[in-house]
């Protein structure tokens, strides 16, 4: 039965993975009008769930490009802690800042996601030490001058985060757009085609002609801008910014787990935007779930691991990956 | 191309060779594996750059550096090996690096057009959308796809290296009826292909090569198959192979198999007997590698019988055949026989360490009755610097003999070589030919694949014929090449049917 | 075993060719760790007193062990990120399981290792069957097992370790000639690292490792058996991860973070030491070399006033030189 819905949603351009989200979401719903407290299927809910998912959203959106080209990015975690206070330390409060402290944390994030680029296609170092390497320097800049929350957001800031246009979160509405957008430079540029290029088969892009090196750069600022957006995000909401706030959230395992669960495989070259959404979608339902049922919220964490193990698999068998 | 000339380390791959195709021609390039058909056209391709001569396209003289340049000015190969991905659709595959751009932004619309027009050509407008993606294509269709992808870029001469050999019969009607209708457009086709049938139906020119030298360039009308077949072989016994075994040497059955088959292979029936060398030959995709990888259980036969020294039994995995005391040289040493990281001794002993328990002490020696490392060196006439130096520095030659000693340190009774002597120097190939001929006079058991037929007839105490994955015949020592080919080709066949 | 001709040069050239050639053989983490220890010295001149050198080796024990077990995944080509976690899950576990009754703490600690063993072998299973990336599915284990751990003990780590479970992280021998006091800790470093030694480079398991990280074709094609070699790693590296967990459990006691972050800095550690991510090189000894100098550079950075939270800046920094500079020797062999 899944697998015809499969069949038919692919059929339509829409990833696999929402089948299985909307599976997941008809059983939270049964499960919580058996066993939980509150309905589970509401407008409020809905609303609830998106929200939920902005800020591992914005920040899955850009690994996407990352994983899609063949690398990966672990220091957007730490990226995410530098936004946070470095944007909240420049608005002070004032609203006349915003835009200012807007650029700032933008240029950072192009700055590291270049950086990124730069020691993974220059110096040629495995994805993974690079960007723990940037990751771990961020961190160790960051917590030396910071230990606290520093600055504030002016409450006009907040509205990205708590404000609604038209009864729709504001945030919701910046990670539909960030998604969009990130899907319209996948299909639609040709920096997006190399990127499945790269990703897919380095030397056959190569052998057409495609600056491999360049288009790994961009996939990594990218991902460090959408790291940057989410970083906005989060201190709206927090009002503050704190140097723990990214590595608390984990951002940069989950955002992998997010884009893996969604369809795109590790090694690049396939999968898409709106199939790590559906990732992001299903962790969120999940949450709600198990705070609807009452459930032990580590239990709930218990069970994306597994589940996030069990995505891939399925994913694998069916095309027969090699493993390392 | 005139006067071509390449020369790699140890060999001269190309000899002064003079090839030329005109527009509206389909010239076959024809002989046998090694023969430098390849080289040829990676030479044109602008993969290789020539030693001597020059390439003169449409009487101008051109120097590729890269194959890109070779592309635009025109001349594309389609390999055995698609250079496609997989999980992209077939119109961003042929456009890939030069997509059509409209406000900066992708142009769908002109790329798919494009691609269907691309498609048109070839007459596969119908079968293959721009949409698909070319994981989702069979083997033809990718096939197709790429020779849409050469067109796109305006070839005027067209490469295809074996091109049929992963087709139907069908398929291959389509890629004749392709053939011809881009022949007609006035685009050039060079064709490799060891099938004659299909040589003698679509070519006006054929060109033989031998050992990288041009032997002649004939019209198709003009000669027999038989005649292109002892224009490809026929030449003098190069150096002295050590003598055939005699009936005494040859002792027990090692190891046989009755009807063995599996996805690549079907109705194999062979004995293999202490002291005697048995020689596969046979083209490229004949099934000569998948047979060694069923008898050594990496791709194991699904159906018939194994009998290993009189006792039926089965070989399900490489461990399993190691146990059972077979032993085989891969044709692709580095990628699978060695591990070029660790130490000349470590990969002597892999495979001996791999039938013992897996927390045994590792000695330096492999311990007890088994002989020293030293000595196995000393008997395969390695010669490296040190039995701790990464395999990865030795030259050719001495990684094979570092396999070789892996499987004698494993005491394997029956041994496989699969081209042993590739890509090894003349001086180390006649070491090597020894050491095998001892080996069988030791009582080993040896089946020995090679592409070249010198090898195969001067080394093998009885020869197999392999073609279209199975045993097409079986030759007694010091057959002529001719016979072989004939066989291998199929030719054979087709001279009986004459002859009835 | 005929050695290669060599032209004749003069004996002095000769001599100072392989002297050189032994020292660029010499991995580089060696005189990376003696250059940090002289530092050390030269700002702490009591460092070279035994009570202090060996409690330094005390809190780097826990590290030391960890990268000795992350070496063996490593060399067979994959990672194990689950270490991190499941030493929280042994520090917590313990304290849930001991309930405060010292009688308990033995079995316990064979229960502890039981759990190791199996999240090894889980772990062993998924990459080889399921054929998920070894990445992937660690990544998972991290986050099952620490919600495991956090549900275990309701997100309150509760309940206190008993002396005879912490006498491994905490306690001495005295007494001891020369040395004076011997942490246990280091007792059980030397032990865990002896064994790691001889289990990676004196028997076939070891062997084995190497050749699957090296080329897992040509290991295969050579009679060993993948699935068996990987499994063995992860449980190995589990292994490691409880026993790290024991001592930690033992002088840092039960918080939730306890093992956070320490997968990263196994996998640096092993990486600064000389192995090459994707497998088939690397000794134990580097490794533990390689733990032993990030140890030795965050005391370094204490002894210069540095304070605690630039050292993660200058790991980062340290670990894009060290992997640099091992990236551009592997491709100029």
């Amino acid at each position: 039965m899944i697998a015809t819905a499969r069949q038919r949603l692919n059929a339509l351009g829409i990833p696999s993975i929402y089948a299985v989200l909307l599976l997941f979401y008809l059983v939270a719903a049964v499960l919580v009008a058996l066993f939980g407290r509150g309905t589970f299927i509401s407008g409020a809910n809905i609303s609830n769930l998106a929200v939920r998912s902005v800020a591992l959203g914005i920040v899955a959106v850009g690994q996407t490009f990352a994983i899609l080209a063949g690398s990966l990015d672990l220091s957007v975690a730490y990226l995410i802690s530098v936004v946070a206070v470095m944007s909240s330390y420049t608005m002070q409060g004032d609203p006349d800042r915003v835009p200012r402290a807007v650029a700032l944390v933008l240029a950072i994030g192009a700055g590291v996601g270049l950086a990124n680029g730069l020691i993974i296609t220059k110096l040629r170092l495995n994805a993974f030490i690079a960007t723990l390497g940037t990751g771990l320097l961020m961190q160790g800049v960051l917590n030396a001058s910071f230990d606290n929350f520093a600055g504030s957001v002016p409450s006009s800031f907040e509205q990205l985060g708590y404000g609604k246009w038209f009864g729709v979160p504001i945030s919701v509405v910046m990670l539909l757009a960030v998604a969009g957008v990130g899907s319209f430079i996948l299909r639609r540029t040709r920096f997006g085609a190399h990127i499945y290029a790269v990703g897919g088969n380095r030397e056959t892009a190569r052998l057409s002609g495609v600056r491999t090196d360049r288009v790994i750069i961009g996939a990594h600022i990218v991902c460090s801008l959408t790291a940057a957006l989410s970083g906005l995000f989060i201190v709206s909401r927090l009002r503050a910014g704190a140097p723990w706030v990214g590595p608390d959230g984990v951002y940069d395992l989950e955002s992998i787990a997010a884009v893996v669960v969604g369809g795109t495989a590790l090694s690049g070259g396939r999968g898409g935007v709106w199939g790590t959404l559906g990732g992001v979608f299903i962790f969120s339902v999940l949450d709600m779930m198990f705070n609807q049922l009452g459930i032990d919220p580590f239990l709930k964490q218990v069970l994306r691991g597994l589940i996030i193990i069990a995505a891939v698999a399925s994913y694998s068998v069916r095309s027969r990956e090699a493993a390392a | 191309m005139r006067e071509i000339t390449k020369r790699f380390p140890g060999v001269v791959a190309l000899d002064r060779v003079s090839f030329d195709c005109r527009a509206g021609e389909v010239h076959a390039l024809v002989g046998e594996n090694g023969a430098g058909k390849s080289t040829l056209m990676k030479v044109l391709a602008g993969v290789y750059q020539p030693d001597e001569g020059k390439i003169y396209l449409q009487g101008q003289p051109v120097t590729f550096h890269h194959p890109q340049q070779a592309q635009r000015a025109g001349i594309s190969i389609i390999y055995q090996e698609f250079n496609l991905l997989p999980y992209r659709t077939v119109a961003d595959n042929i456009f890939l690096g030069r997509e059509p751009t409209r406000y900066g932004l992708i142009d769908r619309a002109t790329m798919r057009a494009q691609t269907v027009a691309l498609l048109k050509r070839l007459d596969a407008a119908s079968i293959i959308s721009p949409d698909a993606l070319v994981a989702d294509l069979s083997v033809a269709q990718q096939q197709i796809v790429e020779i849409a992808k050469a067109l796109s870029f305006d070839a005027r001469i067209l490469v295809m290296d074996e091109p049929t050999a992963a087709l139907s019969s069908s398929e291959v009607e389509t890629l004749f009826r392709m053939v011809r209708s881009l022949q007609e457009e006035g685009i050039g086709l060079i064709y490799i292909s060891h099938r004659f049938a299909e040589v003698f139906e679509l070519a006006q020119r054929i060109t033989v090569l031998k050992d990288g030298q041009k032997v002649a360039t004939v019209q198709a009308a003009d000669v027999t198959p038989d005649e292109l077949v002892r224009m490809m072989v026929g030449r003098e016994l190069e150096h002295y192979y050590p003598p055939y075994a005699t009936p005494e040497e040859i002792g027990d059955v090692k190891l046989s198999v009755r009807g063995g088959g599996n996805a690549h292979l079907h109705d194999i029936n062979l004995t293999l007997r202490a002291g005697e060398i048995v020689g596969i030959a046979g083209l490229q995709g004949s099934g000569r590698t998948e047979l060694a990888q069923a008898l050594f259980g990496a791709d194991r036969f699904t159906e018939g019988q194994i009998e290993v020294r009189g006792r039926v039994t089965y070989i399900g995995s490489p461990l399993a055949a190691i146990r059972r005391g077979v032993g085989f040289l891969t044709e692709d040493r580095k990628g699978e026989g060695l591990s070029p990281n660790q130490s000349v001794r470590d990969n002597v002993l892999l495979a001996f360490r791999a039938m013992k328990p897996v927390f045994s002490l590792s000695r330096r020696n492999g311990g007890g009755r088994q002989p020293s490392v030293d000595a196995l060196a000393a008997e395969v006439d390695l010669r490296a610097a040190s039995l701790e130096q990464e395999v990865a520095h030795l030259s050719g030659g001495n990684q094979q003999k570092v396999v070789l000693a892996k499987w004698l340190a494993a005491a394997s009774e029956i041994l496989i070589f699969d081209e042993p002597t590739r890509g090894i120097d003349v001086n180390a190939k006649a070491g090597i030919h020894d050491r095998i001929r001892e080996l069988a006079r030791e009582g080993t058991a040896v089946l020995m694949i090679s592409s070249e037929l010198q090898e195969v007839i001067g080394m093998s105490d009885r020869i197999l014929v392999m073609r279209d994955g199975t045993i097409v015949g079986e030759l007694p020592a010091g057959a002529s090449e001719a016979d072989i080919m004939l066989l291998a080709t199929g030719q054979a066949h087709a001279e009986k049917e004459e002859a009835r | 075993m005929a050695t290669q001709a060599v032209p004749q040069e003069s004996r002095g050239a000769t001599w100072s060719r392989t002297l050189l050639r032994r020292l660029a053989a010499v991995p580089p983490i060696y005189p990376i760790l003696v250059v940090l220890f002289a530092w050390i010295i030269y700002e702490n001149p009591n460092f070279t007193d035994p009570p202090v050198f060996l409690a330094f080796l005390r809190r780097a024990s826990p590290l030391l062990i960890l990268a000795a077990g992350q070496l063996f995944v490593i060399a067979a080509g994959g990672y194990d990120l689950s270490v991190g976690s499941l030493i929280t899950l042994t520090v917590l576990g313990a304290a849930l399981m001991i309930d405060g009754d010292p009688s308990n703490t033995y079995w316990v600690i064979g229960a502890l290792y039981l759990i190791g063993i199996a999240v090894g072998v889980f772990n062993g299973l998924v990459v080889s069957f399921l054929r998920v990336s070894s990445f992937i599915t660690t990544l998972g284990m991290l986050l099952t097992l620490r919600g495991a751990a956090l549900l275990w003990s309701d997100g309150a780590p509760a309940g206190y370790l008993p002396d005879n479970f912490r006498v491994f992280g905490r306690r001495f021998i005295d007494d001891v000639p020369v040395l004076g006091q011997l942490p246990y800790a280091v007792i059980v470093l030397v032990v865990f690292g002896a064994l790691a030694t001889f289990l990676f480079h004196g028997t076939n398991f070891g062997k084995q490792v190497k050749a699957l990280g090296d080329n897992p074709r040509s290991a295969r094609l050579s009679g060993v058996s993948v699935p068996k070699v990987r499994i063995l790693t992860f449980v190995f590296s589990s292994i490691a991860a409880v026993t790290a967990g024991i001592l930690l459990g033992g002088f840092a006691g039960v918080s939730m973070d306890v093992g956070t972050g320490y997968e990263l800095e196994a996998i640096s550690a092993v990486v600064l030491g000389g192995a090459v991510l994707g497998g088939g090189r690397g000794s134990i000894v580097s490794a533990m070399a390689g733990a032993l100098s990030l140890r030795a550079l965050f005391t370094l950075l204490n002894l210069l006033g540095l304070p605690s939270p630039y050292r993660a800046a200058v790991q980062g920094l340290i670990i894009i030189g060290a992997a640099a500079y091992a990236a551009y020797r592997e491709r100029h062999r």
